[in-house]
């Protein structure tokens, strides 16, 4: 079960890997950890999802998962969610984490800084209008810190309006007191992260080695 | 140096008077602090503490001297001192530290010393023997590094740190060794006298790298955390390796055979020494921790039981013959996470000055007696070796870091760049340890003198030529950058959410990485470690950690905006006295948010966290300019300010949740059931994202009530809540005494003072609410404030807190 020999046996891992910019290998062994999440079916849906263990004590696995079938994180112009995604699609959201080449222009560094921000605006922003309002901010802070015990949630409503008030204060600067902030754009969020090196740092490392026998 | 030199003359002649006054206290003269001293002949120091020799028909001695009694620790006392006045001295002129390490000045000042005792002929102190070195110089160094130890970025690149620390080091060490044997068999040199064992034993003694200065030049151009992290971790750990090995080799040195199963049998020794010193490590740590959770009582003397502990575990290692570095820095690591928690925050502070400070002193000795002990000590200079042994550590060290780079890169998720093995390969300089290493060599090595003279040679080298040179350096070829001032909630929250997020996606992928690790840690961690090590065990995440400490430090600048009012205004007494127990109690609960590691530590300078204050102090100048005279929004600061408290365990839900009708307000049960509205904020009125609860919600009101007449005093307009007081004080002082339990001493304790936190709280809501009340029909919000009576909650929904109402009465 050479690369070589799926790389004949599946042409068209050869569209994947030209689109999602992952070697053969790498696909072919998350094609393996998709069989095996899905049953060996077409498609995957949340239920999928919610069986796997590991996963299970995330604190904010639902958006996690829900990331996965989101139509933004395909392509530029998506909208909405699906009910089932296949493979191609659960590649193109992994591809995401994909760690950016060793050479970089600065001007590359930034498209891919703008890209992996753009994944995490999208996770926080469940409603799909271009800003992430208070609530949906106090609902991430919520899931965060939801695994930690003894806190209330009261704890993370609080911290998210803290949260939000920095981010009006960065963001806006002085406001009159009519002034509104409606909720972080993703002009803000990317000044809010101003420095958070997430290019360099959302990565993961995909093994070309399947792993999917020694995981359940 | 002048400055340390004036000083020094000043000092010693304090300190005789100092002496002499001793004496004189304890014979019955008055002191007479002469220049000129007359010394006693010297007498053997015994036991007894009486001073006076008792000559045969001795009279009284009107004036004596012991010398020899105190020389030793007097001695000490002396160098420390003097090592420390350079050190000022080098602060006085400000740039000279921002182009030359300190670590050369040191040895400047130290060769300059060095120059002056030769020309008196003046033998330096015998002070730095094998014992003096490893039993207590080498700790406090040690332990300072582990302590400070940036947890995070070590442990997420702790195989790289452990890869370039140990391979690297026996890379060095053996290579160099190999090569300086190669060379020893020229002729010409004149060294063929040399043999393997001890070609690799020096080769050892210069691998250790003690890249301090590169560390505080990195830290200054802020480089990426990686690289700045394995080049501490390496200077750590290899250390450790360079320790073990130097033990291994001086043992193997005496050796007139070397069979080729004692190599076995060094090889197993070695992870035997390694691990072992770890393990013991860990132990120490974790009783280390366990013992602070009982210490509330003695505060005095918690900061010893850090010292203590760590120290023992050296010793036991010691004992043991295993790698007693290896020990000191888990053991610190092990504990601090814990023992942070457990203490107060004084204590935290004492044991984070005191692990600072014995450090620093000690490495600031060992680099100022390097200088001394190049002029005085006897040279043996061998051209050939010497720039060998330089051209050697040198190759190797490139060559070391290329190769190993390569082997480790596809392990890594971000890779090295050729930029940052270059800041690696020439941040390798040599320092303290290698020299304490070198002068403490066993009598037994034929060219001991050759191998301290080639070791000073090349610390001088480094330290001198790579240590000046690697800021421009760095700053020329531009290594990739981190900004590391980035201490908002809004970050810490993503740097949480991203970890999340990557272990989870990993776990969807079916494979681990660290974070699969730390996660299984962490969680291992608050479900036992927490719960045994811990008082107040309860489980706090790092954005909750940060969140309060902002909290905190806001809290403080209110204490302190206060405390400027009441100078400016003797007359409000309340403030004076509650003040002082205000900050105590800040100051008490301070303890609970510093789990946070400072991500960056230099090995000279306690972490400061002044960027923290950044953000607040935008938000207050922001306050401050809404605050301009012509506009009454007195209560606009306090309560945005008092928004970001953070009452432990209280219900925050009704304060912070704006009912849509505010005409209940005073119910505070009906208030927390109201249901937030899911509505896009932006469309109910009084359902405002939180930013808008730091904008003035109102201005320009007309000021009708004759009650509020003081809300038109001008301090009033310009500072938040100068104004109040007069009126309340007495009030308020009379309706306290119930919730005011931080004063009881039960203070100390964890709970308490986080219930006495909140009650400070409560009672200063209580005050502003009694206030607000106060001035109530002059602040009325204009749009909607149907009820006037408690538009306190209606004018900043965020901020009311329904449950304090009662006490408003």
């Amino acid at each position: 079960m050479g690369a070589l020999q799926s790389l004949h046996g599946r042409p068209e891992y050869l569209d994947l890997a030209e689109k999602t910019g992952f070697s053969f290998e790498q696909i072919r062994v998350l094609h393996e950890r998709f069989k095996q999440l899905s049953h060996n079916e077409e498609t995957l849906r949340r239920s999928h999802f919610n069986e796997i263990p590991d996963l299970a004590c995330n604190p904010i696995r639902a958006q996690i998962i829900e990331a996965f079938f989101d139509r933004r994180n395909y392509h530029q112009n998506g909208e909405g969610t699906v009910e089932e995604i296949g493979f191609e699609e659960f590649l193109v959201v992994m591809s995401h984490f994909r760690p950016p080449s060793l050479h970089m222009t600065e001007e590359q560094r930034e498209n891919v800084r703008r890209e992996k921000l753009r994944f995490v605006f999208n996770m926080h922003d469940t409603d799909n209008d271009g800003t992430i309002t208070l609530e949906e901010y106090r609902h991430v802070v919520e899931e965060l810190l939801s695994r930690s015990g003894a806190l209330e949630k009261e704890t993370a409503k609080s911290i998210a309006d803290a949260a939000m008030l920095e981010v009006a204060s960065i963001s806006m600067g002085h406001m009159e007191p009519d002034e509104f902030y409606e909720g972080i754009t993703f002009e803000h969020f990317l000044k809010l992260l101003d420095g958070f090196e997430i290019e360099s740092r959302m990565n993961i490392r995909f093994l070309n080695m399947d792993t999917s026998t020694l995981c359940k | 140096m002048d400055l340390g030199f004036l000083t020094r003359r000043g000092l010693l002649f304090l300190v005789f008077t100092v002496l002499s006054f001793l004496h004189g206290s304890r014979g019955e003269i008055p002191p007479k602090p002469t220049g000129g001293v007359t010394l006693v002949p010297p007498v053997k120091p015994d036991d007894v503490p009486q001073a006076y020799p008792d000559g045969p028909k001795s009279n009284l001695p009107v004036f004596t001297m012991d010398y020899p009694r105190i020389q030793i620790p007097f001695e000490i006392t002396l160098w420390v001192l003097l090592a420390s006045f350079a050190k000022i001295g080098f602060h006085v002129y400000h740039k000279i530290t921002i182009w030359v390490p300190e670590s050369c000045l040191l040895i400047s000042v130290g060769l300059i010393v060095g120059g002056i005792m030769h020309s008196v002929h003046e033998e330096p102190p015998a002070v730095l023997s094998s014992t003096v070195f490893f039993l207590y110089m080498l700790p406090p160094i040690v332990l300072d590094s582990g302590y400070f130890m940036p947890t995070r970025p070590f442990f997420e690149n702790i195989g790289t740190v452990l890869w370039f620390a140990v391979v690297g080091t026996l890379w060095n060490s053996i290579g160099i060794g190999m090569s300086l044997f190669a060379i020893c068999q020229i002729e010409a040199f004149g060294v063929q006298d040399l043999n393997l064992q001890e070609n690799l034993l020096f080769a050892t003694i210069i691998s250790a790298v003690d890249p301090v200065a590169v560390l505080s030049v990195f830290e200054d151009v802020s480089v990426n955390e990686q690289l700045y992290i394995v080049v501490f971790g390496e200077c750590l750990f290899n250390d450790a390796v360079t320790v073990v090995l130097y033990n291994m080799f001086s043992f193997v040195a005496d050796m007139p055979v070397v069979e080729p199963v004692d190599v076995f049998l060094g090889v197993a020794r070695f992870f035997v020494v390694g691990l072992g010193g770890m393990g013991f490590g860990i132990l120490f740590g974790f009783v280390a921790a366990f013992t602070t959770r009982f210490t509330s009582k003695v505060r005095e003397i918690e900061p010893l039981f850090i010292f203590m502990y760590s120290y023992l575990a050296y010793l036991v290692a010691e004992l043991f013959a295993i790698s007693s570095i290896m020990a000191i820095v888990t053991c610190a690591l092990t504990m601090k996470y814990y023992v942070e928690e457990n203490v107060s925050q004084r204590s935290c502070t004492t044991i984070r000055h005191v692990v600072k400070m014995l450090g620093c002193i000690s490495e600031t000795l060992i680099f100022f007696f390097l200088g001394v002990v190049t002029i005085t000590t006897e040279h043996e200079w061998n051209w050939g070796y010497i720039l060998c042994t330089l051209l050697f550590a040198f190759v190797w060290r490139g060559l070391g870091v290329l190769v190993l780079t390569q082997i480790i890169n596809p392990f890594r998720t971000i890779p090295f760049q050729m930029k940052d093995q270059f800041g690696m390969a020439y941040g390798g300089l040599r320092g303290a340890i290698s020299f304490a290493l070198a002068f403490t060599l066993p009598d037994s090595i034929g060219r001991k003198q050759l191998f301290i003279t080639a070791t000073i040679a090349i610390i001088l080298f480094t330290v001198f030529l790579q240590g000046i040179s690697i800021r421009p350096l760095i700053e020329f070829i531009n290594v990739r950058r981190t900004n590391r001032n980035l201490d908002t909630i809004n970050v810490e929250i993503h740097c949480r959410l991203m970890e999340h997020t990557i272990s989870g996606i990993e776990d969807l992928c079916g494979q681990w990485s660290h974070f699969y690790w730390k996660d299984k840690f962490m969680k291992f961690n608050n479900r036992i470690l927490r719960r045994i090590l811990i008082r107040d065990s309860r489980a706090e995440s790092s954005i909750v950690a940060l969140y309060k400490k902002l909290e905190l430090q806001n809290a403080m600048e209110i204490l302190d905006t206060y405390e400027t009012s009441t100078s400016a205004k003797p007359k409000r007494k309340f403030m004076a006295g509650d003040l002082k127990n205000m900050h105590d109690i800040l100051s008490k609960n301070m303890y609970k948010i510093r789990q946070r590691t400072v991500a960056f530590t230099g090995k000279h300078a306690l972490p400061n966290d002044a960027q923290t204050k950044e953000i607040l102090i935008r938000r207050h100048a922001s306050i401050r300019r809404s605050l301009r005279p012509g506009s009454f929004q007195t209560s606009a600061v306090p309560k945005s300010q008092k928004y970001f408290s953070l009452p432990a365990g209280q219900s925050l839900d009704s304060k912070l949740f704006p009912p849509e009708r505010l005409s209940y307000a005073d119910d505070q049960e009906t208030m927390s059931e109201v249901a937030y509205p899911s509505k896009r904020s932006r469309f109910g009125q009084p359902a405002r994202s939180s930013s808008r609860a730091m904008m003035p919600l109102q201005r320009l009101d007309t000021l009708t009530e004759v009650s509020s007449v003081d809300v038109l005093n001008e301090g009033r307009g310009e500072r938040g809540r100068p104004g109040r007081g007069r009126t309340n004080s007495s009030s308020s002082g009379s309706r306290v005494p119930a919730p005011r339990r931080h004063i009881t001493p039960s203070a100390d304790d964890d709970n308490g003072s986080a219930d006495d936190f909140t009650n400070v709280r409560q009672e200063a809501a209580a005050e502003e609410e009694e206030r607000q009340q106060e001035e109530q029909p002059s602040s009325r919000p204009p749009a909607w404030a149907a009820e006037p009576r408690d538009n306190v909650a209606t004018r900043n929904p965020l901020l009311k807190r329904p449950q304090w109402n009662p006490k408003k009465m």
